[in-house]
């Protein structure tokens, strides 16, 4: 899937939120969804179970319009944390341009997190790419619940972010750190495109 | 009828943003090269964000660049009023030609077409007609012609096959500069921060953004004090959630949003377009907004697209501007072929930068083909010309074309009859022209004029032959009665005539007659040709008779007798060509009877001599007719001494 398409002069970015279930990334998108002009989104389809446990992947289209004579659309995917939907996540994965990584900052949650890195890691060897190469950053998601609940994201950053990308703090049910998150994955993938597509 | 464009509405005082930047683009485009970029040209947004502020910015960008054109602007609603005003004056075809003769014809609002099937059908009629003559269009609409209410198929597909663009809510930045233009407009100083606000807030449209800042400038006077940013906020409404103060939709709308920022998405598009505008712009958007616009001018953009298939930015900027001289030059080189040969200039040759050798080669070959257009002849210099009373109108008038040509007299005529010397006046008159630097004379009888246009017509090539003419700096043509029933060459002429007159160039005639009494010229000719100064040459007086003889036995390289000059001078002559003639019969009597050209031998040649003497006398074509009866030599004189030779004559009689 190519980024910029300079024929059509499109610019499309897949981002994935990717990470451990129930760690929020659905609540993630929903809180985007919330804040984008009606105008702007497509319909968020989201396929879930009676539990609200995500079956299959949510996606949310974003148009952004007109930028440097690009039409821009963002496409904003997550994948059902549980770990026998392997197959889902690695095939939401093909093409991605930018991953979130939504970590849960709960103390007990921690060997979920590092297992979901892994298999991050491990898809994207799958699809040929080095997890090196994409755009990655990190989100601490659940901060507002009590301290001695949650890691710091010091800590979590000690714990996870093995690469040094960047990180936030977030409490995505009320939108804290989640613009921020976005717009930061969101400036790695664009980045990308002043150094064509080797970078 | 037609609407006058509002002088406030142009692209200088247009805010462009990521929204409109495209649409602005092509409009700039579409202005600098009407008809030929894109064509129609269809642009969409939501009410109040500047669609006809951009329609009638490309109205005054292409009236700036090029004055001569006929633009108009109208909304659909005046289009269909004064349609309906014509047709019921039973004007109607009247009314058609009118728009069709419009050079760029911008139509705003076309959504009013829904329910409207007539004037979808003119609609339809007229954008074909203007762009079958190579007229630009430009129409906007609230909506995209697809979604226009029963739009007629053929409408749809004629809008699209153009380029159709939209035009966003402004972002945030431009909402900013849009508020900050504005406010310097109406003088209105405000504290740092408050028009930041007012742009936070994401109205549907840019007149409610005027509102907003209309709400704070009155404000601010009511208060005589300077607004601040949270009395700003208040004066909006955007912090008030509740109904009271919160006086549009999208402002309470934005008041309910609780979390951290006022406006996370707005400032995310900013974020976003301030980092693919530094990833992008940097060099690709340069490119592609160059390939947009070659593309648009219809040159190949090989070369740039190549460019964007790099990874690593070489010499973008060098490459660009290397590309755009080339198309400079290849624009240069098809103006020129274009003045040689019209046909030539539209070979695709010349929109291609990546065969600029090609182009040069087809231009060299065009240039040597293009034989200039036949010049005066040497044999007619302006000192050998005698003047005297009797053409000193021509003479001076002839002085005066060749002082300021194209000036003063415009056409100059000069008419007289055969053998008095418009031959020689007009070759002279036109090598003098072609001493000036520049100067590209066309100076030629009618007759070889209507030949070469027959021969043209023939070898199809008419477009060059006009164009070889049209580059003339002065067009002479001799024995101008010889179009008479030549209606094809009168109507060439007519447009020659009409397109040098208006560039200045020289046009000189002769004629055996005043043009009004010339049968079977068409009247527009003959309006023309007496338009400008018809200057008559009579028969020549014994000054110029005088003159004339010095001259003719000059050239004999004779002793001339003063007793034999004073003699010739004084028969009766009607033109300097019978002079010619008298002085032929004298040296060639001489000649036979051995002796020297005297008085007496002219006085006998010409009033006692032999029949068998005359006959043998004529060096020239005769009737062979010869009255030896004392009033002879009259007779004689008047008759006709240059027969053209009878294949001429049965030409000329078959045209």
């Amino acid at each position: 899937m190519s980024l910029v398409n300079f024929t059509s002069r499109e610019i499309t970015c897949k981002i994935v939120y990717y990470g451990p279930g129930r760690s929020g990334k659905t609540t993630n998108l929903h809180y985007v969804y919330g804040r984008v002009p009606e105008s702007r989104r497509g319909r968020m389809v989201s396929l879930a179970t009676q539990t609200d446990r995500t079956l299959f992947f949510d996606f949310l289209p974003i148009d952004l319009g007109q930028i440097s004579g690009f039409a821009t659309r963002f496409q904003l995917y997550t994948v059902p944390g549980q770990v026998y939907y392997n197959a889902t996540r690695r095939l939401v994965l093909q093409g991605a341009d930018g991953v979130v990584f939504v970590g849960d900052s709960q103390a007990r949650q921690l060997d979920e997190n590092l297992e979901s890195l892994q298999n991050l890691q491990s898809n994207l060897l799958e699809h040929g790419v080095d997890v090196r190469t994409v755009p990655v950053v990190m989100q601490y998601n659940k901060q507002d619940l009590p301290r001695e609940l949650i890691l710091t994201p010091a800590e979590l950053d000690d714990a996870l972010n093995f690469r040094s990308v960047p990180s936030f703090a977030a409490d995505a049910l009320h939108g804290q750190g989640v613009f921020e998150t976005l717009k930061a994955v969101s400036e790695l993938v664009l980045k990308r495109l002043a150094a064509g597509s080797a970078a | 009828m037609t609407s006058t464009l509002n002088p406030k509405f142009t692209f200088e005082t247009f805010v462009v943003g990521a929204a409109n930047r495209l649409a602005v683009t092509a409009g700039r485009t579409v202005a600098e090269n009407p008809g030929s970029a894109y064509n129609p040209l269809f642009i969409y947004s939501g009410s109040g964000l500047g669609k006809t502020h951009l329609l009638m910015g490309i109205g005054h960008s292409a009236k700036a660049l090029a004055p001569q054109l006929n633009v108009e602007y109208l909304t659909l609603d005046e289009y269909v009023e004064a349609f309906h005003a014509a047709i019921a004056a039973g004007q109607g075809d009247a009314f058609r030609r009118r728009f069709q003769n419009v050079g760029v014809l911008l139509v705003d609002d076309v959504q009013f077409l829904t329910n409207r099937k007539e004037m979808q059908t003119e609609l339809l009629r007229l954008t074909e007609a203007l762009q079958q003559a190579g007229h630009q269009i430009v129409l906007t609409s609230d909506r995209p012609p697809a979604e226009i209410a029963d739009l007629d198929e053929r409408l749809i597909s004629r809008f699209s096959g153009g380029l159709v663009v939209d035009m966003g809510i402004p972002d945030y930045e431009t909402r900013v500069a849009i508020l900050r233009r504005k406010a310097e407009e109406r003088g209105a100083r405000f504290q740092p921060g408050v028009l930041e606000t007012a742009a936070g807030v994401e109205f549907p449209n840019v007149r409610e953004l005027m509102g907003a800042l209309n709400r704070l400038v009155a404000y601010q006077a009511v208060n005589d004090t300077p607004l601040t940013a949270v009395a700003a906020r208040q004066v909006l409404g955007v912090e008030a959630a509740g109904p009271t103060a919160a006086s549009s939709t999208a402002a309470s709308s934005t008041a309910a949003v609780g979390a951290p920022g006022p406006d996370e998405f707005s400032q995310f598009l900013t974020d976003v377009t301030v980092t693919v505008g530094k990833a992008v712009e940097a060099w690709r958007a340069r490119v592609a907004e160059a390939v947009l616009r070659w593309e648009g001018e219809g040159y190949r953009t090989e070369r740039l697209e190549r460019l964007l298939e790099q990874d690593t930015p070489a010499a973008v900027d060098g490459v660009i501007a290397a590309y755009v001289g080339d198309v400079e030059r290849l624009k240069a080189l098809e103006a020129e072929v274009a003045e040689l040969d019209p046909q030539a200039a539209g070979e695709r040759v010349f929109r291609d930068p990546d065969r600029m050798g090609e182009a040069e080669a087809a231009a060299a070959k065009v240039r040597d083909g293009a034989a200039p257009p036949p010049a005066p002849s040497a044999a007619f210099p302006l000192d050998a010309y005698a003047s005297g009373p009797s053409n000193e109108v021509a003479v001076k008038a002839a002085r005066a074309v060749i002082a300021a040509p194209g000036k003063k007299y415009n056409p100059l005529v000069l008419v007289g009859r055969s053998g008095l010397g418009k031959t020689h006046l007009l070759n002279a008159i036109g090598l003098e022209l072609a001493r000036k630097r520049g100067a590209v004379v066309a100076c030629l009888s009618t007759q070889a004029f209507v030949d070469e246009l027959i021969a043209a017509i023939g070898g199809n090539r008419v477009d060059w032959w006009r164009a070889r003419y049209r580059r003339a700096t002065a067009l002479l043509l001799d024995d101008i009665h010889l179009l008479a029933g030549k209606d094809r060459t009168q109507e060439e002429l007519f447009n020659l005539f009409n397109h040098l007159q208006e560039a200045d160039r020289q046009l000189v005639f002769t004629a055996p007659a005043h043009p009004n009494t010339l049968s079977d010229l068409e009247e527009r000719i003959v309006s023309r040709l007496e338009g400008g100064l018809v200057a008559e040459i009579g028969e020549p007086d014994r000054e110029l008779r005088h003159m004339a003889l010095e001259r003719i036995l000059g050239q004999q390289q004779l002793a001339v007798e003063p007793a034999l000059l004073d003699y010739l001078a004084d028969r009766p002559a009607d033109s300097v060509r019978t002079l010619v003639g008298l002085v032929q019969r004298v040296v060639s009597a001489a000649a036979a009877q051995d002796q020297s050209v005297t008085a007496g031998l002219a006085r006998e040649v010409l009033e006692g001599q032999s029949p068998a003497a005359a006959r043998r006398s004529s060096g020239l074509r005769t009737s062979g007719i010869v009255v030896s009866s004392a009033g002879g030599v009259r007779s004689r004189e008047k008759m006709v001494w240059d027969w053209p030779a009878a294949a001429d004559r049965v030409i000329e009689e078959l045209r």
